[in-house]
């Protein structure tokens, strides 16, 4: 165990030394994006445990280091769960330790209910952290709505632990489904699975999870029994005229799209998340006919699998188009060499180099995580 | 009252030049510079504050709002972003050395896409707007503030807004995919886009409620979601405030996320059926309006459920709609409760501070204390669902005294909500309103964190100056 106090001391003093960290909770995700330039590693795996939770208010508080089952067997006790499903990184990086919350949020990884429910950072409610230079700060707070001050939980959210290091994080929960289902529809290719999933997202049903594997695309339902029965019933209707409908109720089946499990990447194969547009879905396939694919969030997430090249990345990167991509998974060689997320504007990334300044004076944080020379 | 900054010599000195300047960059029905017809920009939804500004600019495109930015820029002028003026913490509230930029004119609808669930709009469309736009294809965009028939989405995302049913939907935060950002140096940049989730750093999410602060927005692609089948509401009364708040915890706690969950106490109860005749029990002390969302059948189910949770903590009454028309009615007098509560108060202020739920009777039981102590009434009506308070405190505003003993009393309402573990605002913003309480929430080295944010953005501190942040230790404004 060790204490925020003892970690913000840490800090402190490479900050004083202008010493890099690579900062990381249990460093399952330590292949994704660019490889950190530091000498020495900084783990939040000492600052675990639950420090609040309160069902009846939706509510829950863990230190950063706390793992995820832990949590999540902690909301199961309560009938809750974690709203935005983040995938297990053990599925993509292997390792064999789990993924904790400080991971997670700072890397905003969600999964299929992302697209009824919102992302892990829509339900980060409060935080606190260490700037670069060893200041522990908080934001937000424990309470479902708060508009009060800049809302820095957004800002660290995603932000890679290069503005800060979490070490507590307080989120939303939810009750978790009395009961789900899934319809598969069989549909001859990308565009109609894209359009089986709009319909579906666009009816009245509460759609809660909408994935494309091979030739299926996938609907799932969740919410009390009663409710899951009418509605697959209803949904069957709207989705008669994009094909043969068939119901499933395999629980693997939403674990394995969340995880990236159902993509089969090869072991020395890349990987690539592009968010776009779901109608964009059938282009970005056809740009990539090497590539193994799997779509999530109505075709809007497309997990991409293929060889570990310069050129492939150009590819995937020229198929996002007006989307956004992210190299998730590649050799150091080739995460090294390329812009693994997507430039920014000159005067934004002017804007992003003052902020990084303000949390993290001397560039110690994660240096070259997310861009060359940052 | 709140210590506006002094407005800078050399500005005040310059205004013809200003004016004059302005002018070369807009059309001449776009400037508004006469006393007159400055008046209805002196203020907005906190209208104890009044200011004339320097000049109004009525820009119709992103590249008129960049231009003025870039000239008051260069020029040292103070910026004040507006959308309807509907804010009730003064967030609108000019400076005499200052240009309000008014967006209201940017009300155009650029694209609904139906396929993909988004909408492309102007900053100045109203709120409603946004859904009379899609409405007649089953869809509605949810953020749903009590102002929406006014208030415009440029001014929502600047105040991350709430509303009634962001228990289940979310605030604007959550609806929002990408917004067409304007900076200070007027820069225009695209922020998201039509897909969720950029990667980088999340600039819409430390955009969005930061009050104008960090520049101004002038397009926004929003989430539209299809509407549910039905709704309807119930209305459950009980005789004290601690087990009505128990049987809130019983409802979410039993698994189930009402659309809406709303808390009216005594007074509010009393005015709102004075006003609206909406039947509600004037003998209850408490009261819960409960909507739940789907088909006829598991709206049936549901508000069955939520019947029999409530039915354990010995309600005086309830009372379920059976139809669309009777939810109507039920919701009637909560939809009214501001105008009741100024039919029997000259004035009142609006609170907004947010707790944990767990604290509702203790904190209710607080501010009853403290109306008797400053001897002004106050009704309360609140997000029960999300814990967030709206205390109206009842004062008269032609007594400079009982405004004093108001504002008084409302920051001692916001010192109560932090104390138990909860925010200054949930849904209204900082503005001027909540500035100096600032400090109540947040240590000086976090305010210092954010201010520096500010910096980042704003370095010369132009953007709507002397809101959100205490002006003590302020090294810009303070000089």
């Amino acid at each position: 165990m060790i204490t925020e106090a003892a970690l913000a001391a840490d800090i402190a003093r490479a900050h004083a030394a202008r010493e890099p960290l690579l900062v990381e909770g249990h460093g399952t995700k330590r292949a994704m994006l660019r490889p950190v330039q530091a000498a020495r590693t900084l783990s939040t795996r000492g600052l675990s445990g639950i420090t609040l939770y309160k069902p009846a208010e939706l509510v829950i508080s863990a230190r950063a280091g706390t793992p995820i089952p832990e949590i999540e067997a902690a909301l199961a006790e309560k009938g809750q769960h974690i709203i935005a499903e983040p995938p297990d990184p053990r599925a993509i990086f292997g390792g064999d330790q789990p993924a904790t919350i400080g991971g997670i949020v700072a890397t905003n990884l969600s999964g299929p209910r992302r697209i009824a429910w919102g992302a892990m950072r829509d339900h980060v409610l409060g935080i606190r952290a260490i700037k670069g230079d060893g200041e522990i700060f908080r934001s937000g707070g424990r309470v479902l709505k708060n508009v009060t001050g800049l809302d820095l939980c957004k800002l660290l959210s995603g932000s890679h632990g290069t503005l800060g290091v979490l070490t507590e994080i307080t989120f939303k929960v939810l009750p978790a489904p009395e009961a789900s289902t899934t319809l598969a529809v069989t549909v001859p290719d990308i565009a109609a699975g894209v359009r089986a999933l709009s319909a579906a997202l666009g009816s009245p049903f509460g759609v809660s999870g909408a994935a494309i594997i091979n030739n299926r695309a996938l609907i799932r339902l969740e919410d009390f029994s009663e409710s899951v029965r009418y509605r697959a019933a209803k949904l069957r209707d709207t989705l008669a005229p994009h094909g043969d409908i068939t119901q499933l109720d395999d629980p693997g089946l939403w674990r394995d799209i969340r995880d990236g499990t159902a993509l089969a990447a090869a072991p020395d194969d890349a990987v690539w998340r592009i968010s776009a547009a779901p109608s964009a879905a059938p282009a970005i396939a056809a740009a990539l006919p090497n590539a193994k694919l799997l779509f999530d969030w109505g075709g809007g997430l497309v997990w991409v699998a293929g060889a570990a090249t310069s050129a492939m990345h150009q590819a995937v990167i020229a198929a996002a188009g007006a989307g956004t991509y992210t190299l998730f998974r590649a050799p150091d060689a080739l995460r090294g060499a390329v812009p693994v997320i997507p430039p920014e504007a000159a005067p934004l990334a002017a804007i992003g180099a003052r902020v990084k300044t303000v949390l993290d004076p001397a560039g110690i944080l994660n240096p070259g995580r997310m861009r060359a020379g940052a | 009252m709140i210590r506006l900054p002094a407005p800078k010599p050399d500005v005040m000195a310059r205004r013809p030049e200003i004016i004059a300047g302005l002018a070369r960059l807009l059309p001449a029905d776009a400037l508004i510079t006469e006393d007159a017809r400055m008046k209805p920009y002196e203020t907005d939804g906190l209208p104890a504050y009044r200011q004339m500004p320097l000049a109004v600019a009525l820009p119709r495109t992103t590249e008129e709002v960049a231009a003025v930015l870039r000239f008051c820029h260069d020029n040292g002028v103070r910026v004040i972003p507006r959308g309807a003026g509907t804010s009730l913490s003064g967030g609108a509230l000019p400076l005499a050395d200052a240009v309000v930029i008014g967006l209201m004119r940017m009300n155009r609808i650029l694209d609904v896409n139906y396929d993909d669930r988004f909408a492309v709009v102007q900053a100045g469309v109203t709120n409603i707007g946004i859904t009379k736009a899609v409405e007649a294809d089953g869809f509605f965009y949810a953020p749903d503030p009590s102002s929406q028939l006014a208030c415009m989405i440029g001014g929502n995302v600047m105040m991350n807004s709430g509303g009634a049913h962001c228990l289940k939907y979310g605030v604007t935060a959550n609806n929002l995919l990408g917004v067409k950002f304007v900076t200070i140096e007027g820069d225009i940049i695209d922020i998201g886009g039509t897909h969720v989730d950029a990667a980088g750093y999340d600039w819409l999410g430390i955009i969005t409620g930061s009050e104008g602060q960090l520049g101004m927005v002038t397009e926004v692609t929003v989430r539209i979601l299809r509407g549910p089948e039905g709704a309807r509401a119930m209305l459950a009364a009980f005789d004290s405030i601690p087990v009505a708040g128990a049987a809130v915890d019983a409802i979410i706690g039993s698994g189930i996320i009402p659309v809406a969950l709303e808390f009216m106490d005594r007074p509010c109860i009393h005015a709102c059926e004075a006003f609206a005749h909406a039947g509600y029990p004037l003998d209850a002390e408490a009261m819960l309006i409960i909507e739940v969302e789907g088909s006829e059948a598991e709206q049936d189910a549901l508000l069955a459920r939520i019947r029999d949770i409530c039915a354990r903590f010995n309600p005086i009454s309830m009372k379920l709609a059976e139809s669309a028309e009777q939810s109507l009615a039920i919701w009637k007098g909560r939809k009214g409760a501001f105008g009741a509560v100024g039919r029997i108060s000259p004035d009142y202020l609006c609170m907004d501070g947010t707790i944990p739920t767990g604290e509702l009777a203790h904190v209710l039981g607080r501010i009853t204390e403290l109306s008797q102590q400053y001897g002004l009434g106050v009704a309360n009506v609140f997000h029960a669902g999300d814990g967030n308070l709206h205390p109206l405190i009842m004062f008269d505003a032609n007594d400079p005294n009982s405004f004093a003993r108001a504002e008084q009393f409302g920051a001692d309402i916001l010192r109560l909500c932090v104390e138990v573990g909860g925010c200054l605002t949930g849904e209204h913003g900082v503005g001027i309103e909540k500035r100096d309480l600032m400090t109540v929430q947040f240590t000086p080295g976090e305010l210092r964190l954010q201010r520096n944010i500010k910096s980042a953005f704003d370095p010369a501190w132009l953007l709507n100056p002397a809101k959100v942040f205490p002006l003590e230790d302020n090294p810009v404004l303070a000089a």
